[in-house]
């Protein structure tokens, strides 16, 4: 028997649970000739902003074991160009597809949640309030509660779609930021962005990234995130999307035991462009071959 | 595309060089001279990014036996720089590695008859191989090979074979002139009326010095860039380059896995790079 994959963030509705990560996937049609977007269950688009950003210098990423730094600092088309030249493939596409995108406001914030909410095509919005790179943007409203509510609320009342809020895990307290957001108006939590760190060239004596600090991706951060996914979930009552070194279906129904509704696929896109869709059919299988029927019943339903 | 590749030759050329051949689908005989191919080194998470390797040559092995089927194949020449490439080295025949690939843009090899100047500095000489074997189809090719010693300096007789000339250079003078090979082209353009168009690929001093080269005497002048790159299909965005026009206020990042990694010289920035 098939097991049941649907999922549901809000009032998206997901064919399986597994998405990409937003700036793993470009905007999804450099990906296409190589996994079947059809057979995930979402893609996130990378950050958009008001206007174009060009993004930091290079070097920006180093691989470390069991993962990678980047420090790219939001290069992006802009909302623009993305209405000009991207809408139009996601269109094509019968996957939803989610805009990821920040401000360096609340009324910057605001004002791409309500153009983002006018694209047909954009299924759903997924507000980064926790950029690790960008200095003026991001960072500091994913670090304060206050300031990500307020965030979080202008966003809020800017759009009435399925409004998702990606955290960051470079906090004291993860959970005081999700309880402030959910307040806010969130319906989802994305969890977890980046890790910030560092590389040193010993020779040079330089740091390696450009940008000197970066976020960390990749398997090194899996046990990091799914605590994090597993404090978040027992706290809030929206779904959590877990992501953080999503390699396998394993790593990714261990996601779904902690607490996680969906996952994002990231860094493993880089690594295995068809890593989305491969990990979507292993979870099926995993649940087929157990003779469970539904994966929702796998959701937080960690034992001891 | 993407595929596994089962290695069928793996050897050390020169010291700290390698050559691999690997299986390739038939789709891989279309390559352009320029495209390179992501290696995944093997599937554990350490290395966990691929490698980017530009494609050295492509070709199909003739049947063993009357009856077999040709099998396409895939070449890259690399140097062993660290832990992904030194992995790569260990591994041997019927080894199995996952392969993406042809990817990026190629050489544009220019009309027929005019004189082909492709100038390679160390490992840099790896995507050349397979456009010399393209330009001698129509045009009079001559190489500069350059490096730091005899031993940087690969495949010589390979272009040799192909009729290419070669003029060698070594900073050490173990081979051909002493000093930089950039010198050597200079003197070749200036001896020559005969300027036809540069090719180059190496390393970042040596482009920038051929894009000098070019610039001043107006020889169209293309370049192959590495960049340090995740994915090889323009998500990552951490191999960009800057494009001419390129200043803090108004930023012009070019994509190397995807723009290039050829470019014309004159598109891209030198000046403080």
């Amino acid at each position: 028997m098939k097991p049941v994959m649907s999922v549901e963030i809000g009032s998206l509705k997901l064919r399986n649970p597994v998405m990409t990560a937003s700036g793993t996937f470009g905007y999804g049609e450099e990906f296409s000739q190589y996994v079947d977007l059809e057979k995930i269950g979402a893609f996130v688009t990378k950050g958009l902003s008001l206007k174009p950003r060009a993004g930091n210098p290079t070097p920006r990423i180093v691989e470390t074991p069991g993962g990678m730094l980047n420090a790219i600092g939001l290069q992006n088309v802009g909302i623009d160009a993305f209405i000009q030249k991207k809408v139009p493939f996601l269109r094509s596409v019968n996957t939803p597809a989610i805009a990821n995108f920040f401000g360096y406001t609340p009324d910057e914030y605001a004002e791409l949640a309500s153009r983002l909410d006018a694209i047909p095509e954009v299924a759903a919005l997924e507000v980064n309030i926790s950029c690790p790179n960008v200095k003026q943007g991001g960072i500091v409203f994913g670090t304060d509660p206050g300031c990500a509510a307020s965030v979080v609320a202008a966003c809020r009342a800017a759009t009435k779609k399925t409004l998702i809020v990606k955290l960051s895990p470079n906090v004291t307290d993860i959970v005081e930021m999700a309880l402030a957001c959910e307040g806010a108006g969130a319906d989802a939590l994305s969890v977890i962005n980046t890790l910030t760190g560092m590389a040193i060239d010993l020779e040079r004596r330089r740091p390696v990234l450009a940008n000197v600090t970066g976020g960390l991706s990749g398997p090194a951060i899996k046990p990091i995130a799914l605590r994090m996914v597993w404090q978040v979930a027992r706290a809030v009552k929206l779904p959590v999307i877990g992501i953080g070194g999503i390699m396998s279906a394993t790593d990714a129904l261990e996601f779904i035991l902690a607490g996680a509704t969906a996952v994002q696929v990231g860094t493993a896109s880089f690594v295995n462009p068809a890593a989305a869709q491969e990990i979507a059919e292993g979870m099926e299988q995993w649940l087929a071959e157990r003779g469970i029927a539904d994966v929702r019943s796998l959701i937080g339903a960690l034992e001891g | 595309m993407q595929f596994k590749a089962m290695i069928l030759d793996n050897a050390e050329v020169s010291p700290g060089y390698w050559r691999m051949r690997m299986t390739a689908p038939s789709e891989m005989l279309a390559a352009r001279p320029g495209q390179f191919v992501m290696v995944r080194v093997n599937p554990s998470i350490d290395p966990l990014i691929r490698r980017p390797f530009g494609v050295f040559d492509v070709g199909t092995l003739q049947p063993a036996y009357t009856g077999a089927a040709p099998q396409p194949y895939l070449e890259i020449l690399y140097r062993v720089v660290g832990k992904g490439t030194g992995m790569l080295s260990t591994l041997h025949e019927n080894d199995i590695l996952d392969v993406l690939g042809p990817l990026g843009t190629g050489f544009d090899t220019g009309p027929a008859g005019e004189e082909k100047l492709i100038v390679g500095g160390g490992v840099g000489l790896a995507p050349l191989y397979l456009l010399a074997k393209e330009l001698v189809k129509d045009s009079p090719v001559r190489l500069f090979a350059g490096g730091r010693t005899k031993d940087d300096v690969l495949c010589i007789t390979e272009f040799e074979r192909l009729g290419v000339e070669c003029y060698t250079a070594t900073e050490d003078g173990s081979l051909g002139e002493c000093g930089l090979v950039t010198k050597v082209l200079e003197q070749r353009l200036d001896t020559t009326a005969n300027k036809g168009q540069i090719f180059a690929c190496g390393p970042h001093g040596m482009l920038k010095a051929v894009a000098g080269i070019g610039a001043k005497r107006s020889v169209k002048t293309q370049v192959s860039l590495e960049g340090y790159m995740a994915c090889g299909m323009g998500a990552c965005l951490g191999c960009v380059c800057q494009g001419a026009e390129h200043s803090s206020e108004n930023p012009d990042y070019r994509c190397v896995c995807t723009e290039g990694p050829v470019f014309e010289a004159d598109e891209l920035k030198w000046e403080g790079n």
